[in-house]
């Protein structure tokens, strides 16, 4: 009897509590800015497309879901001819995003990818693209890497000498 | 044998390689760069040292290079001592100071010796704070794509190019971390075998221009074992496809044939496959139009019905590119006597005289390997190096023979080629070469002769006279040919291994029989000769052996005859014939069914065009200039109506009542059909494992275990524009099957050398490990050349102990394939 009375007292304390229940889809959650949630590529500081099709994150993906074919523009820049994450198979471990040397994929806080059609979870470039840098504002591949590419020359990436005169019989 | 002590542990070996090849072979992990196999040591990239200890009680020892040294017995040595595991790393870190970070967009990125050995040495962070030099690139034509900043100087290109190839316009300038390798100036590499350059380099440098227009990763490509088609030799080759398109063609360790390499034409002459020029459908001329139009497959097998259900009787042409099986598969469909060669009359009946000459003629025939070994070479007519270019790498080994004589003379091992060539320099052993035109062996010969064909061939026989007196003499030579002869001759009836290379290009009876004379006579001397026929192409011995009526017979036949059909297989008779004898062939013969892969004069002519597989969306068996039978196998899965012929073949004769149901259903049914007709060439069967063969209990997959995308390939998007074909798997007779799916672990292990560290690597599952880059393409992902490729085709799962010596090349570092992919024919013709 006492205990039927103590947790119909302890049920009427509640309502005075804080409320643990969030009115989802009214109100949204706040999640931190490194949740993983719907994968977006990304772009470099210059607008140019981050992705230069290295294969990494499709080779890291534990489901296999990511599949992309390389290509290369006139002026040497590599990018994914087509980029498509089957997000029915996604498990939003983040490996794809860990193994990405150019910090093109990124995971991002929107988990909301119900859909209807199950085809619908299928994201091709056109819908990952993003036109901003993401989390990583100031990183750019070809600054860095000893590849030319148009409007960058051999010797112009951070830490190189000019190219070498073959021709030079210096010692 | 004897024994030497790898850190504290006894092992039996043979003393006759460098140690780091023994070390390999045992089955121990050493990194090195600059060693080759196939060009031996130079000592000049100082990876692979190894601690040296004068006896048991020497606690300190001393770091040598396994490269550079012998094995003697009782030798003490460690690969795991700290300091010197140390001083590997530390060599490491210094060849990447200069490495630029780009392995994202390196198209070796996934199969580079530089990510392996940097991994496998434990070299993980840059210390080295200065700027990296820098080097511009050079455009070395539309084969080979040059990025110089990637170059660790380990002078395997150079090596590779000059000396083992005999090029000339490609060298290495400028000296200290400033060496630049590449050619005096931009322009096309002129060497057949620059496309090893690819292979030979241990990092990015040198890639395929071909497969960057279309790149995919190595463990993203489905592979299949493969043999070449573009000549009479049958180099290996493995063929890689992704996507529903072929995407590049590398090189397949076979110890009997080529070896480690494979000419440029070889390599880079597989665009045809992804041609849009394909025929892909069935297609038929239209009664209205007169063109040809697309039709279904049941209204090609109806149209064939019609010929055939009226007792039409039908003209079958074969194809000296085309498998054995496809062939027989035609003979069978229009009978034995209705068969002909699609090959001109002339260059048929040569290459039956000179498959004559090899099963019942004199000498020996040799295998493309055996032809490096031999000390005298004499080139009867036959511009090698345009008609069997393979040939002519060998050629330039079997040039050294004779010189590396001298260092081993002098008790230098031939592995050592720093100090042979010191040596030996330019020198050459005895060469000629008796051609109508300049060649580009011609750097080599001691001696050349220009001459019209009957010339050479009256030299010929003037040789084999000079060699043997009662051989025929020849009336009416020059005092210099003369000398010429007398010359050649004695150094024949000197040499250890003679070798007489000829061949059918020339069109002429006469040389062949001069080189068969030649053979008999040196025969006679008490030695055996060897006798290197070259064949007009990939299966004109496989062809010959079906079948020894050619093409002009087939026009006699035609015209008369009454023919309501014929077919002609994977040929273009406007090639074969001159146009006029083509036309009247097409004319009288009723109508015309082709069966080809590609749009070419003889379709145009066709009533009915049937779309089949080229090498690639086969399988058959191939039968090589010296009788050895190798299969190729499919790669991919085309579209629907592209078919293997001999299964469009088998359909129309099941559809027609000529055999029963499921009587040639797969590649097995029809090679026992060949063996039973054909006893003399039942060694095809032997060529490769059945279709019931499996490792474990499982079929052997063709994709790597790190094969990427499976679930997103076939997902299409609604709103999408798809034009990349799908990935199709089906399911597949062979004993492979297209995908890891439901493969637990590898069906079987490599032992030994790299293969093994990336084994380790793909369980691991390390991202971002090797140096310098921020993310390298890590290593744990390219096992199909190493591991999956030459393991393919094994009956036992372990090498055995002939094969496990002469193992050391990583990338394909067991050679089962030269045991069981092949199976030589000569002995069985012999009986």
């Amino acid at each position: 009897m006492f205990s039927i009375l103590r947790s119909i007292w302890l049920t009427f304390l509640h309502t005075f509590h804080k409320r643990f229940t969030v009115q989802y889809p009214e109100k949204k959650p706040q999640l931190p800015a490194r949740y993983r949630g719907r994968i977006v590529l990304t772009r470099d500081p210059d607008g140019q497309e981050r992705c230069v099709a290295c294969n990494l994150c499709a080779a890291a993906c534990p489901t296999d879901c990511i599949s992309l074919q390389a290509a290369e523009d006139e002026s040497g820049r590599r990018y994914p001819e087509f980029f498509r994450i089957n997000f029915s198979r996604c498990i939003f471990c983040g490996y794809c995003e860990d193994a990405c040397p150019t910090y093109a994929i990124q995971l991002t806080p929107d988990f909301e990818l119900a859909e209807y059609d199950r085809q619908n979870l299928v994201y091709e470039k056109e819908h990952l693209l993003i036109d901003g840098p993401g989390k990583y504002h100031d990183y750019s591949f070809y600054k860095v890497a000893g590849y030319a590419i148009g409007g960058k020359g051999k010797g112009e990436a951070e830490h190189e000498d000019p190219p070498i005169d073959i021709h030079d019989l210096k010692p | 044998m004897v024994t030497i002590n790898i850190d504290g542990k006894n092992y039996q070996v043979e003393p006759k390689n460098n140690l780091l090849q023994t070390v390999l072979s045992l089955g121990l992990d050493l990194p090195y760069f600059c060693w080759h196999p196939a060009m031996g040591s130079v000592g000049s990239c100082r990876q692979c040292a190894v601690k040296k200890y004068a006896d048991e009680n020497d606690q300190k020892g001393r770091i040598v290079m396994a490269c550079m040294e012998p094995v003697v017995d009782g030798m003490r040595i460690s690969l795991n001592d700290p300091e010197v595991k140390k001083f590997r790393e530390n060599i490491i870190e210094l060849l990447m100071t200069n490495h630029p970070h780009d392995c994202p967009v390196c198209d070796e990125g996934g199969e580079c010796h530089l990510q392996d050995m940097t991994l496998m040495s434990g070299h993980n962070y840059r210390r080295f704070e200065f700027n990296k030099r820098t080097h511009n690139n050079q455009y070395l034509g539309p084969f080979i794509n040059h990025e110089m900043n990637r170059c660790i100087a380990c002078y395997r290109c150079v090596r590779f190019y000059r000396e083992y190839a005999g090029g000339r316009d490609f060298n290495v300038f400028a000296s200290r971390n400033r060496v630049f390798f590449g050619r005096y100036e931009d322009g096309v590499l002129e060497s057949e075998f620059s496309g090893n350059l690819v292979e030979i380099c241990p990092t990015g440098v040198f890639t395929d221009k071909t497969y960057k227009k279309h790149y995919t990763r190595k463990w993203d490509l489905t592979t299949a074992p493969s043999i070449c088609h573009n000549c009479s030799l049958g180099c290996n080759i493995i063929a890689g496809e992704r996507y529903g398109a072929i995407r590049r063609i590398a090189s397949r360790y076979n110890g009997k044939v080529n070896g480690y390499f494979i000419c440029d034409r070889g390599r880079f002459g597989y665009e045809y496959v992804n041609s849009d020029q394909r025929i892909k459908e069935p297609l038929r001329r239209g009664q209205a139009s007169g063109q040809l139009e697309p039709v279904d497959v049941s209204t090609a097998f109806e149209f064939v019905k019609n010929i055939v259900s009226k007792k039409g009787k039908i003209l079958g042409i074969g194809s000296p590119k085309a498998s054995v099986e496809s062939n027989f598969a035609l003979q069978k469909f229009v009978g034995k006597e209705n068969f002909f060669a699609g090959v001109s009359g002339p260059e048929h009946r040569l290459t039956l005289k000179a498959m004559d000459i090899m099963q019942n003629g004199p000498s020996n025939v040799p295998s493309l390997k055996e032809t490096e070994k031999a000390d005298v070479v004499l080139v009867l007519g036959e511009d090698v190096t345009n008609t069997a270019p393979m040939l002519a790498l060998s050629l330039r080994q079997a040039s050294r023979v004779k010189p590396m004589e001298l260092p081993i003379k002098m008790n230098i091992p031939t592995w050592h080629e720093l100090a042979a060539m010191e040596l030996i320099q330019d020198e050459r052993g005895p060469f000629f070469v008796l051609t109508p035109s300049e060649t580009k062996l011609d750097d080599v010969a001691t001696a050349t002769y220009r001459n019209a064909p009957d010339n050479i061939a009256r030299m010929g026989f003037a040789i084999a006279h000079e060699i043997d007196h009662n051989a025929p003499a020849v009336e009416d030579l020059t005092e210099e040919e003369k000398k010429l002869a007398k010359q050649i001759a004695d150094e024949l009836v000197a040499a250890k291994k003679p070798l007489i290379v000829s061949g059918t290009s020339l069109l002429n009876e006469k040389i062949l029989e001069a080189a068969a004379n030649i053979g008999r006579a040196i025969d006679k001397k008490e030695k055996i000769a060897n006798l290197f026929f070259v064949l007009p192409e990939a299966n004109s011995f496989g062809l010959a052996m079906l079948e020894d009526k050619a093409l002009d017979q087939a026009l006699q036949a035609a015209e008369n005859n009454k023919y309501d059909a014929v077919v002609i297989l994977e040929n273009d008779l406007y090639r074969r014939l001159p146009a006029s004898e083509a036309d009247r062939l097409l004319n009288s013969a009723g109508k015309v069914v082709a069966l080809h892969y590609l749009q070419n004069q003889t379709t145009e002519k066709a009533d009915l065009v049937i779309p089949v597989g080229p090498f690639t969306e086969s399988d058959g068996t191939l039968i090589n200039n010296e009788g050895r039978a190798q299969r190729f196998f499919q790669v991919f899965y085309p579209q629907e109506t592209i078919k293997e012929s001999w299964r469009w073949l088998a359909g129309f004769m099941e559809d027609n009542g000529l055999v029963g149901e499921d009587e040639l259903v797969n590649l097995d049914d029809l090679i026992n059909a060949v063996v039973s007709d054909y006893p003399a060439i039942s060694a095809i069967k032997e060529a490769a494992p059945g279709s019931q063969f499996r490792i474990n209990g499982q079929k052997i997959p063709r994709a790597s275990h790190r094969f990427s995308g499976r679930t997103s390939i076939n997902a299409m998007c609604r709103s999408a524009n798809q034009n990349h074909r799908k990935m199709q798997i089906l399911p597949c007779p062979l004993p492979w099957k297209a995908t890891m799916d439901r493969c637990r672990r590898p069906p079987c292990r490599v032992s030994g050398t790299l293969a093994g560290i990336r084994y380790r690597l793909l369980i691991s599952f390390k991202l971002k490990l090797a140096a310098d880059c921020m993310a390298v393409i890590p290593a744990y992902v390219c096992l199909n050349r190493a591991w999956k490729m030459n393991l393919i085709i094994l009956k036992k799962c372990r090498p055995c102990s002939k094969h496990k010596k002469t193992t050391g090349w990583p990338f394909r570092s067991i050679c089962f394939t030269a045991a069981t992919n092949s199976a030589v024919l000569r002995p069985a013709l012999k009986n």
